[in-house]
C-alpha cells in the first residue's frame, strides 16, 4: 500500500523518487582549495546534460564525483534514488568516456570493448561487442591494438567501451578535446545520433561553448566551483543572468547604465544620457545601477539619421574605429561618445553597404534583445577564457 | 638533341655506384669499432672457453693446451656435479620468486604511493651497493647468527627447536640471494610500473573491475616487460652466485658457483670447470629463451 503511495507521489522536495541523477549540496576541497562548492544540480534521466566552463572551474572534479574516483567533502550524490555518494567506483551503473580514452593499450579492441561486460559476467558477450563495434562503424577493426587506431577511431572506441554496459548516465569528459576541428565536428554530431538512439543519460563536460550548444539539450554554465546558470542553450544565450554567462557563451557588449524607473514589464535605464528599455523578463540586477547587455550581432549599424527596425533605442554619435571583413559577416568596432568601443556583427546579406574605419555611424538594437545585469559582477569575466 | 640526352644519364651511372661503393665501405668502418670490440672482449674469451673445456684432462701440459675435442668433459661434470647444478638451479628460482614478490609491493609502492619521496625510496634501493658485497653478505652471517636476534626469537616461538639455527641451511642461502639480488628486481619493476598511466586504472575500475581484478587484467600484464626483465636480471647471476654458498651456507648447500671456482682455483682442473661453466650458460640461455616465448616478450630481445 504505502509502497504504491510514494511511487505516485511526484517528485518532491528532496524525495527519494527522482530518477535521474541528482547532487545536493555537493563540496569538494583539496586542502585549502575548494574545486566544487555547494551544487545542486538535477539531470533529468534520459537528457543530453553539458557542464560548461573553464579549465579549473571544477567541473571534471564533479565528474569524477560522479563516476566515483572522487569522494565529495560533503553532500550527497543519487542516482535513480538509490544513494550513491561513497559507493564504490566498479559498483555505479556509470561509465565514462576519459579525456584520453584511456585505452587498454595491451587488449585489442575487441577486448577492450567486451572488459566492463566480461567483469560483470554477462553472457554472449561476443555477439553484443559485435553489435556496439557495428553502431560505433569499426567492426573490420576488431582485432587491432588501440596505438594502431587513429585518434576519431580511438575515440569511437571509448564511447562503445562505455556505451556497451548501459550504464544508467554516461559521462564524456572532454571526449573531443583532441581531436582536429573537422573531426569534432563530425563526432559531436555522431554523439548526439548515438545518444538519441539508445536514450541513455548523458553528461558531457567540456570547455567548448559551442560543442555544448549544438549537442546538449541542457546546459550548465560552471564558474569558480559554482554554477553560474542552467537551461536550454538558447535561453542561456539570449537571455544570460550573469556577465560571466554573458562573456562565455559568445561575445557580449556590457554598458553602464543607471536604472531610472521599473515600471510594469519596462524597465528604463539611463545609458550615458540615452533612455534605453528593457524588457523586466530580462532584467537580473536589483541595484540602482547595472550592466546594459546586447549581443553584437543584435546591434544594426546605419549612417547617422537613418530609420533602422529597432524601435525604441537608438544611440547616435559612433565612430567606426575597426572593420573585419569574415566573409559571412563584418566585424565593427565602433567607439561610443563615452568612450567605448562596441563590437557590432552584421551579416553581409548584400542589401547594406560597408562602413570604413573612421566613418560616422549611428547603431541601435530593438529593446527586447538587450539585458540587465548585476552593476557588481565583473564586466570581463569570462571574456579571454571564452575565446578558444 | 638526342645526343645529349643520351650523355646526362651516362654521366650519372658514372658517379653513382661510386658514391654508393663508398658509403658501403663507410659502413663497414663504423662499425668496426664494434666489432673488434666484440672481437677482443667476447669472441676470443668465449673461444677460449669452449676449447679449455675440451681439452684432455689427462693430457700433459703440452698436449692438454691443444683443442683435444673431449667432449667426455661435459659428461663427467655433469655426473660428478650434477646435485650442486640442480641446486642451484632450485635455489636461484626460489630466490628470484621472493626477489619478485618483494620487489613487485616495492616498486609498485614507490611507482604509485611514495609522491614527493619517490627518489629518495630509489636512491635508498640502490644505496646498499655503495657497500661491498661480501661486507653485505657477512653482515648477514651476523644477523643469522646461532645466538643472533633472529634465532633467538625463532626458538622462542618455537619455530626452531632448542638447537635449531639459520646458518648453513638452504634458508640462509636463498635469505642471502633474494637480499643480494633484490635491487635488480626492483629497478627494472619500477620502470615499468612507473610508466602505467594511472588513468587506465581508473578505467579499470569505471568498468566493474574491483580493485583485485583490476590487478590482475591491467597493471599485471602492463608491467610484464619490468617482470621478465627483473626475473632475468634475478635469475641469471643468483643461479652462478657462490658467495652466498660459501659465507652462508655448508658444504651440503654448495651451489655450482662455488664447485666451478673450486675447480679453476683450488684443483687445476680446468677442462672441468670451464665444462660447467659451459653447460650452466646453455643451460640459463635455454631456459630464458622458453621463458621468453611462453611470457610474450620477444620485443626485450
Amino acid at each position: 500500500m504505502s509502497q504504491v503511495a510514494e511511487a505516485s507521489t511526484p517528485a518532491a522536495g528532496d524525495g527519494t523518487t527522482y530518477d535521474g541523477l541528482r547532487l545536493r549540496g555537493v563540496t569538494k576541497s583539496f586542502g585549502a582549495f575548494t574545486a566544487v562548492r555547494d551544487l545542486d544540480l538535477d539531470i533529468p534521466r534520459g537528457s543530453f546534460f553539458a557542464l560548461l566552463g573553464p579549465s579549473g572551474c571544477g567541473k571534471t572534479t564533479t565528474l569524477r564525483m560522479v563516476a566515483g574516483l572522487e569522494a565529495p567533502t560533503s553532500g550527497t550524490i543519487t542516482l535513480a534514488g538509490q544513494d550513491i555518494t561513497y559507493a564504490k567506483p566498479y559498483r555505479r551503473p556509470v561509465n565514462t568516456v576519459f579525456q584520453n580514452y584511456a585505452l587498454f593499450p595491451h587488449l585489442d579492441i575487441h577486448e577492450n570493448v567486451a572488459f566492463g561486460l566480461k567483469r560483470r559476467k554477462v553472457s554472449g558477450v561476443d555477439e553484443k561487442v559485435r553489435e556496439m563495434l557495428a553502431l560505433v562503424e569499426l567492426e573490420s577493426q576488431a582485432r587491432k591494438r588501440p596505438m594502431q587506431l587513429s585518434g576519431g577511431q580511438q575515440q569511437r572506441v571509448a564511447l562503445a567501451r562505455a556505451l556497451i554496459n548501459e550504464p544508467e548516465v554516461l559521462l564524456l569528459d572532454e571526449p573531443l578535446g583532441a581531436l582536429d576541428l573537422k573531426l569534432r565536428r563530425g563526432m559531436q554530431i555522431e554523439l548526439k545520433r548515438i545518444q538519441t538512439e539508445v536514450g541513455l543519460t548523458f553528461v558531457h563536460v567540456t570547455h567548448d561553448q559551442e560543442e555544448a550548444m549544438t549537442m546538449a539539450d541542457t546546459v550548465a554554465v560552471m564558474n569558480a566551483g559554482v554554477i553560474e546558470q542552467m537551461g536550454a542553450p538558447e535561453e542561456l544565450y539570449e537571455n544570460p543572468h550573469t556577465t560571466f554567462v554573458a562573456n562565455f557563451l559568445g561575445q557580449s557588449n556590457l554598458i553602464e547604465g543607471v536604472v531610472k524607473s521599473r515600471s510594469g514589464d519596462v524597465v528604463t535605464v539611463d545609458m550615458h544620457g540615452i533612455d534605453v528599455s528593457i524588457p523586466a523578463a530580462r532584467t537580473h540586477a536589483d541595484g540602482d545601477k547595472g550592466w546594459i547587455g546586447i549581443r553584437p550581432e543584435k546591434v544594426l549599424i546605419g549612417d547617422p539619421g537613418e530609420e533602422l527596425d529597432a524601435p525604441g533605442n537608438s544611440i547616435p554619435g559612433g565612430v567606426v574605429s575597426d572593420v573585419s571583413f569574415v566573409g559571412v559577416s563584418t566585424q565593427y568596432l565602433v567607439r561610443m561618445p563615452w568612450g567605448q568601443e562596441l563590437q557590432v556583427f552584421q551579416q553581409n546579406t548584400g542589401h547594406r553597404r560597408l562602413y570604413r574605419t573612421g566613418e560616422p555611424v549611428e547603431l541601435s538594437w530593438r529593446p527586447e534583445y538587450a539585458f540587465l545585469l548585476d552593476f557588481s559582477q565583473d564586466a570581463s569575466a569570462g571574456a579571454e577564457q571564452g575565446d578558444d | 638533341m638526342a645526343s645529349t640526352a643520351g650523355a646526362a644519364p651516362v654521366a650519372v651511372a658514372d658517379v653513382e655506384p661510386d658514391t654508393g661503393r663508398r658509403r658501403g665501405l663507410t659502413g663497414y668502418l663504423l662499425i668496426l669499432p664494434g666489432v673488434l670490440w666484440l672481437v677482443l672482449f667476447f669472441v676470443v674469451p668465449f673461444y677460449s672457453l669452449v676449447a679449455t673445456s675440451l681439452y684432455d684432462p689427462a693430457g700433459s701440459d703440452f698436449r692438454g693446451y691443444e683443442m683435444t675435442y673431449h667432449f667426455q668433459n661435459y659428461w663427467t661434470a655433469l655426473q660428478e656435479y650434477w646435485t650442486p647444478l640442480v641446486r642451484s638451479l632450485v635455489y636461484g628460482g626460489i630466490a628470484t620468486l621472493f626477489c619478485l614478490v618483494l620487489g613487485y609491493v616495492l616498486a609498485y609502492a614507490i611507482a604509485f604511493k611514495t609522491g614527493r619521496w619517490k627518489n629518495l625510496m630509489l636512491v635508498l634501493v640502490i644505496a646498499p651497493f655503495f657497500t661491498s658485497f661480501l661486507v653485505r653478505t657477512l653482515s648477514w652471517k651476523l644477523i643469522l647468527a646461532d645466538d643472533g636476534f633472529v634465532v633467538d626469537f625463532l626458538q622462542t616461538v618455537h619455530l626452531l627447536g632448542e638447537d635449531g639455527r639459520l646458518l648453513a641451511t638452504p634458508v640462509a642461502v636463498v635469505a642471502g640471494l633474494t637480499y643480494n639480488f633484490l635491487p635488480f628486481m626492483v629497478l627494472p619493476l619500477y620502470a615499468s610500473i612507473d610508466k602505467i598511466d594511472h588513468r587506465l586504472i581508473e578505467a579499470s575500475s569505471d568498468l566493474y573491475a574491483n580493485p583485485f581484478v583490476g590487478f590482475w587484467k591491467v597493471t599485471w600484464p602492463l608491467s610484464l616487460p619490468g617482470v621478465v626483465s627483473g626475473t632475468l636480471l634475478t635469475f641469471i647471476p643468483a643461479v652462478g652466485d657462490y658467495i652466498n654458498a660459501q659465507l652462508l651456507g655448508s658444504p651440503n648447500q654448495r651451489m655450482i658457483g662455488s664447485v666451478i671456482q673450486s675447480q679453476f682455483t683450488d684443483a687445476n682442473n680446468y677442462p672441468i670447470a670451464a665444462a660447467l661453466s659451459m653447460i650452466l650458460m646453455l643451460l640459463i640461455l635455454a631456459m630464458v629463451l622458453v621463458y621468453i616465448r611462453k611470457a610474450g616478450t620477444e620485443e626485450l630481445l
